[in-house]
């Protein structure tokens, strides 16, 4: 063999390595990062996230645009001081192409940062911190549920214009959604004719509610407005009773208030009205399909978390779907994404320019132990999105 | 604000002035008569609440039951600890004694997450103190509030009665003045500190069960009761359970009204009055000029 012929050999050996590799990344496995919480006070809604995305997997035959997905889950433990470490375990270590995170603002506000810097795909599943879909926005970040604005700006409409309240108070802790849902509520309550007298504050997760409900007894407003969640939340609501106020000012509030916390709110919740993107007895086909595969595949009711995974997964298989499971194709990716029309169990919703859901908010009240669908509080709103330049 | 809603104000300071009051005799008595810098002092606020937790589903109704079955385990569980910890920190520094107390809190901070977890939880109100009663135009106040004042108005007159017009009473305010002098008189001082110790955590616990079904029971609350704690045995005048009181209800009054009013400054309420009566009385309101 001469020399010419061994480097011939040589090359098309190198050439049909690079051909194979190149073959291999086509139907490679999609590196799917889970970055959300397994354990503490949001465990519950964790799962249900992750059941809902694993959800839409499987019905797809666990592959999205022919790509089978591998998973690697961290666990953020709610912690925004361990969230930069968390999600650099997915990016550096794991080397993900997308990250699917996570129910708390802060973590996710530290998620959003280290996507931004480093280009991966995220996509919010819950957190609804205006920011992440408005000055943090970027064409690689998506949010697959909603922001803080849009429940309380619907809850501030239908206060003012079909509950006719006319004075109202806003109770929250003193911290950044709590801030942005009561901001979102007083801008729909005051938009339709409404004043929104006082807004009281506690430091989170304070829930000595006493005096405050006192100043609320003194002020007498027509409506309260109130903005917390998990147990915070029950405690408020059975205070609230308790105090005698609901009798005679009633409570509104973003779906959160009575959302997964009804069991132990009982008695003192019945008949309060809260806005949300999904209720309890939508009974549409879609709905109705998703609930019942969902209670199949989990022998667990889904609730709005497990929507949100879902849609999440809906929404990755869309770009996916458009590029030929290619994400590194990071602007046609989003582009699909942004022109698509999502099939949710919720309803379908379409993106904002900002990437956050344009959808349908739904008016509920409580019913026993639902979250009853009353009706259409606003139909297809979209999130202001300040701050964001896209 | 009329004058039904001013009323109920003011039952609310008065009944968050109690109970701070229950966790600062504590503290007093252990901070104030024996010397030791306590940082622990709130978990065992902490440890109270948790217990209330814990034990209320096996007493169900039995309230007081329960709440004298984790005054017992308090007891012998501050005892314990004199006897295992602090009983080695009254001859160090303050230094010392704050690195250990520290170390402690982080021991039951873990130990506590290991227990049960480190979820938010709520305690049922016992049936017959659920409910409430009118007061004012719109307002009801809650049976269980008053029922929490009135017992530690009852503990409160106890203690003043333990502390002045006891032979115990007067061993612990002689060593409050003059530990020495104490020793000399052939007390047996060991011992003293280490009943006096164990009645200070009983006292911070019981407050603990008893704000747990009006406050629920979280991480880390001990903390913020600890800061208070210090501020109020501050104020007070450091050893004197009658200070202790005094203080303890001008925070109740200063916090409550402060988070109505002047709900931006509320968290610096009382610093600022802590500031005050520091300048005017540096010895603290009851306290004993050095």
């Amino acid at each position: 063999m001469t020399i010419r012929t061994a480097r011939l050999a040589f090359s098309a050996i190198a050439l049909a390595a690079l051909a194979s590799v190149a073959g291999a990344q086509g139907t490679a496995k999609l590196k799917v990062g889970l970055m959300l919480p397994y354990s503490g006070t949001y465990t519950a809604l964790g799962v249900a996230i992750e059941n809902g995305f694993k959800l839409y997997v499987d019905e797809q035959g666990g592959k999205l645009a022919g790509r089978e997905i591998e998973y690697f889950k961290v666990d953020d433990e709610s912690d925004p001081a361990k969230a930069t470490d968390n999600v650099n375990k997915l990016i550096k270590r794991d080397n993900v192409d997308v990250i699917v995170g996570t129910v708390h603002s802060g973590v996710a506000m530290a998620m959003a940062k280290a996507a931004k810097e480093s280009g991966t795909v995220l996509i919010v599943p819950n957190a609804g911190a205006d920011a992440v879909t408005g000055p943090m926005c970027a064409p690689n970040i998506f949010r697959s549920s909603f922001s803080n604005w849009q429940p309380a700006y619907a809850m501030g409409e239908v206060a003012a214009k079909q509950q006719g309240k006319k004075k109202a108070m806003t109770i929250t802790w003193k911290y950044a959604a709590g801030d942005e849902s009561v901001n979102g509520f007083k801008e729909g309550f005051e938009k339709n004719g409404g004043k929104v007298e006082k807004q009281l504050t506690l430091p989170f997760p304070n829930v000595e509610f006493q005096a405050l409900l006192t100043e609320i007894a003194a002020a007498k407003p027509d409506a309260v407005y109130a903005f917390f969640a998990g147990g915070g939340a029950v405690k408020f609501v059975k205070d609230y009773q308790a105090a005698g106020l609901n009798k005679t000012i009633p409570l509104y509030g973003p779906g959160f208030l009575t959302d997964g916390t009804l069991d132990a709110q009982g008695e003192a919740a019945q008949g309060m009205l809260t806005t949300l993107h999904y209720a309890d007895g939508l009974n549409t086909p879609r709905d109705n399909a998703f609930r019942v595969a969902y209670a199949k595949s989990f022998k667990l009711q889904p609730d709005v978390y497990a929507v949100q995974g879902y849609d999440a997964a809906q929404m990755l298989g869309v770009g996916l779907a458009a590029t030929k499971g290619d994400i590194s194709k990071k602007a046609d990716f989003a582009a699909a994404i942004e022109k698509a029309k999502i099939d949710s169990p919720r309803g379908t919703f379409t993106m904002s320019k900002a990437h956050n859901p344009v959808q349908d908010i739904y008016l509920r009240k409580v019913e026993g132990k639902e979250n009853k669908l009353v009706s259409t509080a606003i139909k297809g709103l979209t999130d202001p999105a300040r701050g964001c330049r896209m | 604000m009329d004058f039904g809603t001013f009323l109920v104000q003011c039952l609310n300071s008065v009944q968050y002035g109690l109970l701070l009051f229950l966790v600062a005799s504590g503290l007093t008595l252990i901070f104030g008569i024996m010397g030791v810098i306590n940082l622990a002092h709130g978990s065992f606020y902490m440890i109270g609440a948790y217990m209330a937790f814990s034990l209320a589903p096996l007493f169900g109704d039995q309230f007081l039951l329960m709440l004298a079955a984790g005054v017992v385990l308090a007891a012998i569980f501050g005892y314990l600890l004199e006897w295992a910890f602090f009983s080695y920190l009254y001859q160090r520094d303050h230094l010392q004694q704050v690195l250990m107390t520290y170390g402690l809190i982080l021991v039951f901070e873990e130990l506590r997450s290991i227990l049960v977890g480190n979820d938010v939880h709520g305690v049922k109100v016992p049936a017959w103190l659920d409910g409430s009663f009118a007061l004012g135009s719109v307002m009801s106040y809650p049976w269980y509030r008053l029922f929490a004042s009135a017992a530690c108005i009852v503990l409160a007159v106890g203690l003043y009665w333990v502390v002045n017009r006891t032979r115990l009473g007067m061993m612990i305010r002689a060593g409050a003045s003059n530990r020495d002098m104490v020793r000399g008189l052939g007390i047996d001082v060991k011992r003293l500190y280490r009943i006096v110790f164990a009645a200070g955590v009983a006292l911070a616990a019981l407050a603990g069960m008893i704000a747990a079904p009006m406050s629920s029971v979280y991480p880390n609350m001990g903390a913020s009761v600890l800061i208070i704690c210090f501020v109020l045995v501050v104020i007070g005048g450091i050893g004197s359970i009658t200070g202790a009181l005094v203080a303890s209800l001008l925070v109740g009054f200063v916090d409550t009204f402060g988070k109505v009013f002047f709900a931006d400054l509320a968290g610096i309420g009382i610093y600022l009055l802590m500031a005050i009566v520091l300048i005017w009385k540096p010895e603290g309101l009851m306290g004993r000029r050095p």
